[in-house]
């Protein structure tokens, strides 16, 4: 189980040892499903012996659910498979698509969000839920594009799909506030119209600016420590839901471990201060 | 059918990995979007989660022809052969023959081969679990029961013989650096098994008999035919000292009881 108020880490092959030492205080792990979807060997061993010792986060990042096709059979039951083995507390994937006609773009890529897309992603959803037989989370991407031709706002649209499908939402206050930045929109907004009863976990990370473009264009690149901004928006949000189980997100230009451990404690105090009163 | 959302996909998939996108090449609506800065991040993106992949599984390759070169080189095999799994710890099957192909690594004749001894590891990493063949277990058959014995590799093991070159030695020595090998390299060809038998991957070098011994074994033969294909490819071969070597590796998978194992033919 996973605490509401508890803070998770992403887990890198960089941290096992650290990891495995860790206290077992409702530390809990967070790992790409892809990364373990090997027939054998050390990958799994590593993960078998954290899950003996704290809960699991299982989140997919190429499910592709957005692509206009099904979810691919053979990922699917991979998908599965790990579910069945390791038990994770949660499961989550993304409001965008990657693998496209048999090919994977290692990238969360956007799409128009139309009513057409939102029955097809309905459907994958749907798909993906009955195999693994459990409910998951679907995370708002990152975005670095205006699109054309949207009939629905994102929130709206991630609304209707829990409505259709009976998923949860993640939230990413990281991409919420690059995309904010990137498209001219404002992020408090964003965080103040999401529907919090709908959010299973939160992703917390750090962001780059683009070595072009500079702070006009800000990337999602998970190599840094959480912005104070980023912070401010979490504070934010758990002032008004409550409590969610939160995820320290850490991709590349990995610290000590000790670092990230530093960033969960400043965020399990936030989860533990009261909500704020209505007025 | 084609809808709204496919061809969307279609045409950003293929404005991802153009070179120069050109608005004619492109639908419209595509066009104005890689026209914006913010495309170039979704195509940095795949590019370097794809060639960082390759650089982490081919890192023998990489350290030979330096990082530059074998980034140029893993983006032209990028934008032709993505990835068909999103496991990016197994991407780049096929890499060795691109290579092979690959025009400014013909004066590089021995990357091909470094290349698949690479894979061999990524390979051998992820394969399913088992058990190796228990040593004592086959030392206690008698002389023509042993040569009944069907013994299957490991589904670890991976080996190749390599006739002109010593890449055995080239791959190790540029695979774990730090194990030093100063001497000059003998030039002449060599073997290599990688397998992943007991926790581990390990590399040993093999003797072509060695490699015609299993490729008999992987076909599913005896072990007395083995014995005779190894002895074929060479006449000294010291197959006492070749099984003892290949036991200890743990080449092969879990023995099968000796009453089920199938009778060969008897020679």
């Amino acid at each position: 189980m996973i605490s509401a108020a508890s803070a998770g880490l992403g887990l890198k092959p960089e941290y096992f040892e650290d990891a495995l030492a860790a206290p077992a205080d409702g530390l809990w792990f967070e790992v790409h499903a892809e990364n373990y979807m090997v027939a054998g060997g050390p990958r799994l061993a590593w993960l078998e012996a954290i899950r003996a010792r704290h809960p699991l986060s299982l989140h997919g990042v190429a499910l592709s659910l957005a692509a206009d096709a099904p979810p691919e059979a053979a990922h699917l039951a991979r998908l599965a498979a790990l579910v069945e083995r390791f038990e994770p507390a949660l499961v989550s994937e993304h409001l965008a698509w990657s693998t496209w006609r048999g090919e994977y773009r290692p990238d969360l890529l956007p799409f128009p969000r139309t009513s057409a897309a939102l029955q097809r992603i309905a459907e994958n959803v749907e798909r993906t839920q009955d195999v693994l037989g459990r409910r998951i989370a679907l995370e708002n991407p990152s975005h670095y594009l205006a699109i054309e031709g949207h009939e629905w706002d994102e929130i709206g649209f991630l609304a209707a799909l829990a409505r259709r499908t009976g998923c949860a939402l993640l939230l990413d206050l990281n991409n919420v506030y690059v995309s904010a930045r990137n498209l001219g929109l404002s992020a408090e907004a964003y965080v103040d119209a999401f529907p919090g009863a709908l959010v299973a976990e939160i992703h917390l990370a750090g962001h780059s600016v683009d070595p072009c473009l500079g702070p006009r264009l800000l990337v999602d690149s998970h190599d840094a420590p959480i912005d104070p901004a980023v912070w401010a928006l979490y504070d934010r949000l758990i002032a008004r839901i409550g409590p969610r189980p939160t995820l320290i997100e850490r991709d590349g230009n990995l610290p000590a471990f000790d670092a990230l451990m530093e960033e969960r404690a400043r965020a399990e105090t936030v989860l533990g201060r009261p909500l704020r009163q209505a007025v | 059918m084609s809808t709204a959302l496919r061809q969307f996909q279609d045409g950003f998939a293929r404005a991802l990995l153009a070179t120069e996108p050109r608005a004619d090449d492109l639908p419209p609506e595509i066009a104005r979007l890689a026209a914006q800065p913010g495309f170039a991040v979704y195509r940095n993106t795949v590019m370097k989660g794809c060639i960082d992949a390759l650089q982490a599984n081919y890192p023998s390759v990489a350290r030979l022809v330096g990082e530059e070169w074998f980034r140029a080189a893993a983006a032209i095999f990028v934008r032709t052969r993505l990835p068909r799994q999103p496991t990016l710890a197994v991407y780049g099957g096929g890499f060795a023959d691109f290579l092979a192909a690959f025009e400014p690594a013909a004066d590089l004749p021995y990357l091909p081969g470094v290349a698949r001894v690479d894979r061999f590891w990524t390979e051998a990493h992820v394969a399913p679990d088992e058990a190796p063949a228990d040593p004592a277990a086959v030392a206690r058959l008698g002389p023509e029961q042993l040569a009944r014995t069907v013994l299957r590799p490991h589904a670890s093991a991976r080996w190749a013989w390599f006739d002109a070159q010593p890449i055995a030695t080239i791959w190790r020595r540029n695979r774990y650096p730090l194990e030093g090998g100063e001497t000059e390299i003998d030039w002449r060809g060599e073997g290599v098994l990688v397998v992943r038998a007991r926790g581990t991957v390990e590399s040993v070098g093999l003797d072509v008999a060695g490699c015609a011994f299993l490729d008999a074994c992987a076909a599913g033969r005896t072990l007395g035919e083995a014995a005779a294909a190894a002895l074929a490819v060479d006449g000294e071969a010291d197959l006492a000292r070749l099984m003892a070597q290949l036991l200890e590796a743990g080449a092969f998978g879990p023995m099968d009881s000796p009453d089920r194992a199938p009778k060969g033919p008897t020679r």
